[in-house]
């Protein structure tokens, strides 16, 4: 069948396959400096330092962006996120219960939510509820407000993180415990969730990346100047000075904690991955 | 014979219109080896897994040292203290140590304290040879290791039965034999044991009884000498001479709904 000449045999193209990576690399990166040198050809370089790289203009926002605005930012983070996490629980147990109402009352909690834009939670929280309730206060202020904003739209997530780190762990897990005499809540407490625990332990982390990031919503709720966040600092700043050097500082903030978290999240999957071989 | 450890009286199973049982009777007497052999899909396994309940039956009794395990109202937790367990695959906690495996059971459900639960769990360990890796994760062990370790697991728990739903089936080759050592050990120390293995050489030597299974049924039930040295149907010959020649076996028609019914 394959001996040489015979029709069978593949026909010869001009190039061969290494020659043919070569030409396609090349384009690769002539298409990529065409764009680099376009933009640094066309670019306003003196108006964009101007405009974002304003040096005394960074000097003035310290310490204040630290002390007030990023240590705001990590408050409203935390407490949402708590609010979230026990919330998250709670749905999560009742998605799993073997009670049809509490099942069915958290799918509907937990496709409500997800499903809702974070913004129009704030303002619901910070807006409609005042209104349709005169008289009702939050406890804590801007921050049980925003904890119960954030934790109400997180919880949602976190509700489905659990319960797929519940699912997650094997079936066999369960009944070797139940043969071993633990009773079913026994057994979910001792062996189920503490395996669920670590499986979900990177998908949390990125959970409290996204809450990190919402809590740049509260600018909607109208804050006092003590209870300002990164983004609300950064923008009252910005329009002060009409410059927008405190935005882009404001967002360097952001990313010293969401970048080293998401890493984290990262490192910790790996090492999951890891264990289970 | 007093009254029998294990009792199965017409027991039938059914996953949807799948009927895995279909009426089975059976009785192991205290102290008695019995394994359960057959093809995959026979319904051994969830025969096993019905006598502590992991599998509720459809329909039939089950009694387990006198107590009714299938009655609505028996406290299953109670019931299942009495009846060790090893699986195919271990089923060992991994986010736990091997002493942790042996020790969390005894405390939570027999509230033992600690020293008595590290006491008992050593001595277990001891007895599967095993005292030196008391301090090892699951991960770190050897299939045969891992099944030692469910073994004495079980055994800290102090059962009057032992149930073992293919115990060697997920090892290699190689390790079979330590884990089979401490089951014979087991049954030379007396223990009630309900097996079900593929391993006919362990049936043979070990065993008191051997129960050939096919189709939700019990086609043969006698000595090892009777149903594996000598069988009166021509279903356990043939399923015997695949199992111990399986290189001379024949090309076969598939049946419909042999396959395995769990999994």
């Amino acid at each position: 069948m394959s001996e040489p000449g015979t029709p069978l045999q593949p026909r010869r193209t001009g190039l061969s396959r290494s020659r043919k990576r070569q030409i396609s690399r090349g384009v690769q990166y002539a298409v990529f400096a065409a764009v680099v040198i376009a933009l640094a050809v066309t670019a306003d370089w003196g108006r964009l330092k101007n405009q974002f790289f304003q040096w005394d203009l960074v000097k003035q926002m310290f310490p204040d962006v630290i002390t007030l605005a990023l240590k705001n930012t990590v408050l409203y983070t935390t407490f949402g996120f708590v609010v979230g996490l026990v919330l998250g629980i709670v749905l999560a147990l009742m998605r799993l219960s073997s009670v049809g109402p509490y099942r069915w009352v958290a799918g509907v909690y937990i496709e409500i939510f997800r499903g809702l834009p974070a913004l129009l939670i704030f303002i619901f929280v910070g807006v409609a509820v005042p209104l349709a309730f005169p008289g009702t206060e939050i406890p804590g202020g801007t921050y049980g407000k925003v904890a119960i904003a954030l934790g109400t739209v997180g919880a949602a997530y976190m509700a489905e993180t659990f319960r797929a780190g519940i699912q997650a762990v094997p079936k066999g897990q369960m009944e070797a415990a139940r043969s071993l005499g633990f009773s079913h809540a026994r057994a979910m407490v001792s062996i189920v969730v503490p395996q669920a625990f670590r499986i979900i332990v990177p998908p949390l982390t990125n959970e409290l990346v996204t809450l990190f990031k919402d809590s740049s919503l509260v600018l909607f709720l109208g804050v006092t100047l003590e209870e300002r966040e990164l983004s609300k600092y950064g923008r009252d700043l910005a329009s002060e000075t009409a410059n927008s050097t405190p935005i882009l500082v404001a967002g360097l903030c952001y990313l010293l904690v969401t970048i080293p978290l998401g890493f984290l999240a990262r490192r910790l999957e790996d090492k999951r991955k890891g264990a289970d071989k | 014979m007093s009254t029998p450890e294990i009792r199965v009286r017409d027991l039938h199973k059914s996953f949807g219109d799948n009927q895995v049982l279909k009426g089975i009777d059976l009785e192991i007497g205290q102290g008695e080896v019995v394994c359960v052999i057959g093809p995959s899909g026979s319904g051994k396994s969830t025969l096993l897994r019905c006598v502590n309940l992991l599998e509720e039956p459809t329909g039939g009794q089950v009694f387990v040292g006198g107590t009714e395990v299938t009655d609505p109202d028996v406290d299953i937790d109670a019931v299942r203290r009495r009846i060790g367990m090893v699986f195919q695959q271990f089923n060992l906690f991994p986010h736990l140590s091997v002493t942790g495996n042996l020790t969390l059971p005894q405390r939570r459900v027999l509230r033992r304290d600690k020293a008595e639960a590290a006491r008992v769990a050593a001595e277990n360990l001891a007895r599967v040879g095993l005292a030196d890796k008391a301090d090892a994760f699951p991960a770190s062990l050897s299939g045969g290791q891992q099944q030692r370790v469910a073994i004495a697991r079980a055994l800290a728990m102090g059962p009057d039965v032992m149930l073992f739903d293919e115990p060697t089936s997920a090892l290699d080759p190689e390790l079979v034999g330590d884990v089979l050592a401490v089951m014979r050990m087991l049954a030379d120390e007396g223990m009630t044991m309900m097996v079900v293995t593929h391993e006919m050489t362990f049936a043979r030597e070990v065993a008191d009884r051997v129960v050939f299974m096919d189709g939700g049924v019990i086609v043969e039930d006698g000595t090892p000498a009777q149903v594996i040295g000598n069988p009166s149907h021509e279903r356990t010959r043939h399923f015997l001479s695949r199992l111990l020649d399986p290189a001379m076996a024949d090309v076969e028609e598939e049946t419909p709904g042999a396959e395995d019914a769990r999994e």
